[in-house]
């Protein structure tokens, strides 16, 4: 008897034990964030698109996984450390840089221009058929229309400079197209999504689809959502690309990378994007 | 003097050379899953084992399994069963072959496999991101392989 009840109180604390596990979900919240311009409501949790159905009926934003302190530096433009980068690319936009002392504003006058282009890249260009991050747009004309050296994928100028114009889609629906063009690289992304990499053997959808909300040592797993990006990563107190974020992952697989900027890593970012449609562009957002 | 020498370097030989009866990750047999024999021909040493499963550069068990019995690892990960009592679910030879590579019992684990060197998809040296340059070694060796079985059987309840 007294080992039958002995049996009863284990199951018991085991039970809440598991229990407690089913609080390492997506943490219930809304994020509303300070702006100069008033209080803008940031999307970070939706039905997911028709293409995921078979596997999720929630996305979430990446923010929902991480601590109260993280989070709260996303609810005011005046905590957000990301910010600093998007003046800095403010300077830069309208600095006199090209070879004939051509600027960003000289062409597009303000960055708000660029309005609504994070939110639908990776996308196929119409005119060309290639595959395009904001980044290759920016590329484009710093070489093309300025005649300047292509900047470093993943340097300081270009992170500052995709910050400014991510800030311009901010609050707007994640779009990515995945039919017509872009179809074959989107199906080329979700290949590698799905590809066990690494002498660890791990896709993405393993951490990212398969155990999410659950914890390895202390990393949260989220969805792996890029709606965020560029983040401002309090651990490298700087800001991060998905495609930088891209290789860290795979890296951490034991495995040979892709570099950012590859037509591997384009068509994932395509494709991991596409998996956020319906969640807001955070802009920068803030993570650790 | 020159007899002392020369039996001093056999006596070192024993100690670095690869044992002669160690099984090398291509050579293992598994039935359904299990190891019957130690991969080093010798029982291994449980206090080692549980060093290999709570550091992160080894074994790194408790990144995905609680283990009740090594309270002093922190933040241990849930995406993979608990692991206390596994010594009643599983008998020594499974306990091995799941170590070495578990998906040889179940198909689709995501653990990864701990003593396997071919088979990969784009494997790189260790966590540099960079192609290997030499042949890859398993991630433990035997030896370490042997002492985390000889902790896991140590977890009865």
């Amino acid at each position: 008897m007294q080992r039958h009840v002995a049996r009863l109180a284990t199951t018991l604390a085991l039970g809440l034990a598991l229990t407690g596990t089913a609080f390492a979900d997506p943490v219930d919240d809304s994020l509303s964030i300070e702006t100069d311009d008033g209080v803008l409501e940031i999307v970070t949790t939706t039905a997911a698109p028709a293409h995921l159905s078979d596997v999720m009926d929630t996305i979430y934003s990446g923010w929902h996984f991480r601590e109260d302190e993280t989070r709260a530096l996303q609810r005011d433009d005046f905590d957000n450390p990301g910010m600093v980068y998007v003046d800095r690319a403010l300077d830069s936009w309208n600095k006199a840089q090209g070879a004939k002392g051509e600027s960003c504003a000289g062409c597009h006058e303000g960055p708000e221009s660029m309005k609504g282009l994070r939110a639908v890249t990776p996308r196929v260009d119409a005119t060309t058929g290639a595959l395009m991050t904001v980044e290759n747009y920016v590329n484009e004309c710093v070489t093309d229309r300025m005649g300047l050296e292509a900047w470093g994928m993943t340097g300081d100028k270009m992170k500052d400079m995709l910050a400014l114009i991510s800030m311009q889609s901010r609050g707007e629906v994640v779009n990515i197209a995945i039919d017509g063009a872009a179809a074959p690289f989107w199906e080329a992304g979700k290949e590698i999504y799905y590809t066990r990499f690494g002498q660890l053997e791990m896709s993405c959808a393993n951490c990212h689809e398969d155990n999410q909300g659950r914890y390895i040592r202390a990393d949260h797993l989220s969805q792996g959502q890029v709606n965020g990006f560029p983040v401002y990563r309090l651990k490298d107190a700087g800001i991060l690309t998905a495609q930088q974020r891209f290789v860290g992952c795979v890296r951490d697989t034991r495995a040979e990378t892709f570099k950012p900027d590859s037509a591997e890593f384009k068509a994932l970012e395509l494709y991991v994007a596409s998996r956020g449609n319906g969640l807001s562009v955070e802009g920068v957002s803030v993570r650790h | 003097m020159t007899r002392q020498f020369w039996l001093a370097t056999a006596a070192m030989l024993c100690i670095t050379s690869p044992v002669a009866s160690e099984t090398a990750p291509s050579a293992v047999t598994y039935v359904d899953g299990a190891i019957d024999v130690s991969l080093t021909g010798s029982p291994g040493d449980a206090a080692a084992g549980k060093k290999v499963m709570t550091t992160a550069s080894l074994g790194n068990c408790v990144a995905c399994h609680q283990i009740g019995t090594i309270p002093e690892a922190d933040f241990q990960g849930d995406i993979a069963p608990p692991l206390d009592g596994v010594a009643d679910r599983y008998s020594e030879a499974e306990l091995r072959g799941l170590v070495a590579n578990a998906k040889m019992t179940f198909e689709d684990s995501f653990m990864p496999a701990f003593y396997k060197t071919e088979g990969f998809t784009r494997p790189g040296a260790a966590y540099s991101g960079k192609a290997p340059t030499e042949d890859l070694p398993p991630i433990l060796t035997a030896q370490q392989i042997e002492d985390v079985v000889a902790y896991l059987i140590t977890m009865t309840e």
